[in-house]
């Protein structure tokens, strides 16, 4: 167990520059998850806390030691591959068994710390199969009994799950998260998956071309995402976004006008923007109001899908072609051809500027 | 109905003639050396299939001179050394080659197979001076040292190929576990090559075996000379005579291990093969 702290980290290859300026606080014994879509450098900035690549500038420490420049054997971290990564020759003990012989370790130690890893991940009928007789579940743990046999301080996953099917991905996830609670140990878990980022993470780090877009509990990354990126990325089906304009801001909150919707007004603190500023108003699928409209009002239902618990109802937008969703509970009463109003609820609309940032909400609500 | 199945028939007569063919000319020189080395030397130029009168006695006279028994085992001593050692250099320079980035690592493989592409007599005179100068004329050393020189391109570009179909995330499976580049190669990458070693190791024996260019020119005496240049320096009865009785026995003698070799290795080395190739 113990924390990471990166401070002000980059990493450019040749001309190009993948990590930039990467600030991060990682507590001993947490869950931390590194999300954004593929090619964001995810793998990259986990490989750097590695040691498999070389920092090109910046701070990295594990514990309250400095490790930019020790070999990843001596900065205490275990990793888990997305390909698993097994020695295929080997058996599973052995496996295992081969960082810990690597160290010099007792060899009654060595057993001793197989067989418990083993043990907690229910792999003590494989120890001696090789990995081309085992199911992919089955390789994913022992990829990970690889990784904690050396009991390192720190366990890092770079998309673990992602070879595996869809069902045995959910049980997996369980696992890991079950494993974390026992282990207490820290863990760093890169997914392009939110679904993922969100069930384990206790802290989830959301990169964007190379850079940390915000830092926060899956809640706070929920409710209060701080660009528009994260409130797109975060959250399925994705918010809705609907260009707006600024008509009025005082202390309380600001007035804010959109094609379509009645003028709202809202608790953000809009002060310091003109009137008639470009905004976009960002309302989760679930937030969504729908209320009858006359003919020639409101907006249309285009399409109408019924998954079982809940329904999504899609709805032409007045700009752009990205269709609007609306989130509930099934059944519904809407049906496609349909005219709608959106009431949006003030308390759930999310508000961003023209650098996507988003808007905070004014002082005097926030203390309410 | 008949004559769809009369061509098929034919058709099928046609294969199999075209594979008799094939085996015969294929075949045929190996199999008139046996016969001849059976054949008593009165017997030699009459012109038969079968020999009438199988004897051993090619064989007794080979088997009866030191010089024949000591050339084997120098062939031995210097075609294992060779695929030893090339195997070893092969190895490492195959983890360099393939896993190691640095500047000039397309240029380093381009000279390597740039300098198999030379014949063998272009280099001769300027080995021998390497060889006289080395104090290695007449010396296993000098064969083992020049086979070396010819085998390796081959080997470092077989195993090279096959080293970076490795997957990257073993290597640094192996290195998060804590292991030095040398036990990654030898804990982690040898036992994956055992194919690409099984070929190359076997190809590398099969040339050292047979060469006989070399052979012939960096020894001088009988106790250092390796079985191609033994068998064709074998004398007769008279300076007018060619001892082909002998001469067959000899060759098939030292032909047998190495077919065995390739039966045993026979799968490993298509797996070897087509490995580098179909992805390299
Ligand atoms: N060794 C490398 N050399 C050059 N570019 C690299 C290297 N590794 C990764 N990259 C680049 O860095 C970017 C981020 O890669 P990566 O961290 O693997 O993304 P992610 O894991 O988030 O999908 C990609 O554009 C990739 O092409
Ligand atoms: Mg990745």
């Amino acid at each position: 167990m113990a924390s990471v702290s990166l401070n002000k980290i980059n990493k450019v290859f040749g001309s190009t520059h993948i990590i930039k300026d990467v600030d991060l606080a990682i507590g001993a014994g947490e869950f931390v998850v590194f999300v954004g879509p593929s090619g964001c450098g995810k793998s990259t900035l986990l490989r750097l806390i590695a040691g498999l690549e070389s920092i090109s500038d910046g701070e990295l420490a594990i514990g309250d030691r400095v490790v930019n420049e020790l070999p990843p054997r001596e900065r205490g971290v275990g990793m888990v591959f997305q390909s698993y990564a097994l020695y295929p020759h080997m058996t599973v003990y052995e496996n295992m068994a081969f960082g810990l012989k690597l160290a010099k370790t007792a060899k009654e130690t060595v057993h001793e710390r197989v067989m418990a890893t083993a043990r907690i991940l229910q792999l003590e009928e494989l120890l001696e199969r090789k990995p081309k007789a085992l199911s992919g579940g089955q390789r994913q743990r022992v990829a990970m009994g690889r990784a904690m046999a050396r009991e390192p301080r720190i366990l890092l996953f770079d998309e673990p799950l992602s070879n595996l099917d869809a069902s045995l991905r959910v049980q997996m996830r369980n696992e890991i998260a079950r494993l974390h609670k026992r282990l207490g140990s820290t863990m760093i878990y890169v997914t392009h998956d939110q679904v993922e980022a969100m069930t384990l993470a206790d802290k989830i780090v959301v990169l964007n071309g190379g850079r940390v877009e915000q830092v926060g509990s899956p809640q706070e990354l929920y409710q209060r995402p701080a660009t528009k990126f994260v409130a797109g990325f975060i959250g399925s089906p994705t918010m809705n976004f609907l260009p707006a304009r600024l008509l009025g801001a005082d202390a309380g909150g600001c007035r804010v006008g959109a094609a379509g919707l009645a003028e709202l007004a809202l608790p953000h603190d809009a002060a310091a923007h003109a009137q008639g500023a470009e905004l976009a108003l960002g309302i989760r699928p679930e937030h969504l109001r729908l209320a009858e409209a006359p003919d020639g009002e409101g907006f249309e239902i285009v399409n109408v899908e019924y998954l079982g618990n809940e329904v999504y109802v899609y709805l032409e937008p007045k700009e752009g072609d990205t269709l609007l969703i609306q989130r509930s509970e099934a059944p519904t009463q809407w049906s496609v051809g349909q005219r709608v109003a959106l009431a949006p609820d003030p308390e759930h609309v999310h508000l961003f500027d023209a650098h996507d940032r988003a808007l905070p909400i004014g002082p005097a609500r926030a203390a309410a | 109905m008949t004559s769809r199945q009369l061509s098929k028939l034919t058709g099928r007569l046609a294969f199999w003639l075209l594979v008799a063919l094939v085996v015969v000319i294929a075949v045929f020189p190996f199999y008139y050396a046996v016969k001849t080395s059976f054949t008593p030397s009165s017997e030699l130029f009459r012109v038969e299939l079968w020999p009438t009168r199988a004897t051993l006695a090619n064989y007794l006279q080979i088997f009866g001179q030191r010089s024949f028994l000591q050339a084997i085992f120098n062939s031995v001593v210097v075609a294992t050394s060779v695929v030893f050692i090339a195997l070893l250099l092969g190895i490492t320079a195959s983890y360099a080659l393939g896993r190691v980035r640095f500047r000039g690592r397309t240029t380093v493989l381009l000279v390597i197979l740039g300098v198999s592409m030379f014949p063998q007599v272009a280099v001769l005179s300027g080995l021998f001076e390497v060889i006289r100068a080395l104090n290695l004329y007449n010396n296993p050393g000098g064969l083992i040292l020049s086979y070396t020189i010819f085998t390796l391109p081959f080997t470092v570009w077989v195993l090279t190929t096959f080293m970076r179909q490795l997957p990257m995330e073993l290597e640094e499976a192996a290195i998060m576990d804590g292991a030095t580049p040398w036990i990654t190669i030898t804990r982690v990458f040898l036992p994956l090559m055992w194919p690409a070693m099984a070929t190359t190791g076997l190809l590398a024996f099969i040339a050292a075996w047979n060469e006989f260019l070399f052979a012939l020119t960096f020894t001088l005496t009988d106790g250092q000379r390796t079985v191609p240049v033994a068998i064709a320096l074998l004398s007769g009865g008279s300076a007018y005579e060619l001892p082909w009785g002998p001469i067959m026995a000899a060759s098939v003698v030292v032909t047998v291990p190495l077919v065995i070799l390739v039966i045993i290795f026979q799968r490993r080395i298509v797996s070897g093969l087509t490995a580098g190739a179909v992805k390299g």
